[in-house]
């Protein structure tokens, strides 16, 4: 397994909009097939939103740090926070038949992910989220490509 | 950013543009509940919405429940591609009302 990035960034929205094309630049050139791109970048947005909104609490100086690890054809993502570590299983999807606004990210996450796993980081506060997703193959990809 | 907001028949149409994250949907929030507020009946055209995240579909939900809770229509038209994936991720495409264009909403 090889670590391809790691960036950090504080815990503001306006983050995620250059976040979002970080993530695209960098997925492409591991050779992501254009969906799978597109759905990594809907995780990634909404942990870090989670992030920013229940670990931070919208506070505007919290660190946020995202590894990019290459496992063969699988990319892997790990988000960590420095926040006060939360109870693992809080973190939950909730009922879709419930229509209410909010609480959708979770359920986002494991939706377009092959693998999720939140942990709570082994040596000081904080939380780690670690998922998984294959490339691809970009030849068979069903998504416009996005500059 | 103040989005655009038209009329078109009996309805005020707010068209929502670029990406609607947690950076921008609290614009999109207040001018959707403050059209509903102001007891008119709303399509939300998502034509060009090129990214939509939690946040902004959020702020479509309550806008369907403020809209229903005082009897007024909420609908969306034209879904991009990109939004229409979160409501069908989200099973909120059976939800809303959905119209093509304009053209396709009645009287």
């Amino acid at each position: 397994m090889k670590k391809i990035e790691r960036i950090h960034f504080l815990s503001r929205a306006e983050q995620l909009a250059p976040l979002r094309q970080f993530v695209r630049d960098l997925a492409r050139r591991q050779g992501c097939c254009e969906e799978n791109l597109e759905h990594m970048v809907m995780a990634i947005n909404e942990a870090c939103m989670n992030v920013i909104q229940h670990a931070y609490h919208g506070k505007d100086d919290g660190e946020i740090v995202i590894e990019f690890w290459q496992d063969g054809n699988e990319l892997l993502i790990r988000i960590l926070d420095f926040a006060e570590s939360v109870e693992l299983e809080n973190i939950q999807s909730r009922d879709l038949d419930d229509v209410r606004p909010g609480g959708l990210g979770v359920h986002l996450i494991h939706e377009v992910m092959d693998v999720v796993e939140y942990k709570n980081q082994v040596d000081s506060a904080g939380n780690v989220l670690e998922m998984r997703k294959t490339l691809g193959n970009p030849s068979s990809c069903s998504v416009t490509n996005r500059t | 950013m103040k989005y655009p907001l038209s009329e078109y028949k009996n309805y005020k149409v707010l068209s929502l543009s670029g990406e609607v994250d947690l950076n921008e949907s609290p614009q999109a929030r207040q001018q959707i509940l403050e059209c509903i507020k102001q007891g008119n009946n709303l399509l939300v055209d998502l034509s060009a919405v090129e990214y939509i995240d939690s946040s902004g579909v959020a702020s479509l939900v309550e806008g369907f429940q403020n809209a229903r809770a005082q009897q007024l229509v909420f609908a969306l038209v034209g879904v991009s591609s990109s939004a229409m994936q979160v409501l069908q991720l989200s099973r909120l495409d059976t939800v809303f009302t959905i119209y093509d264009s304009l053209e396709d909403v009645s009287q």
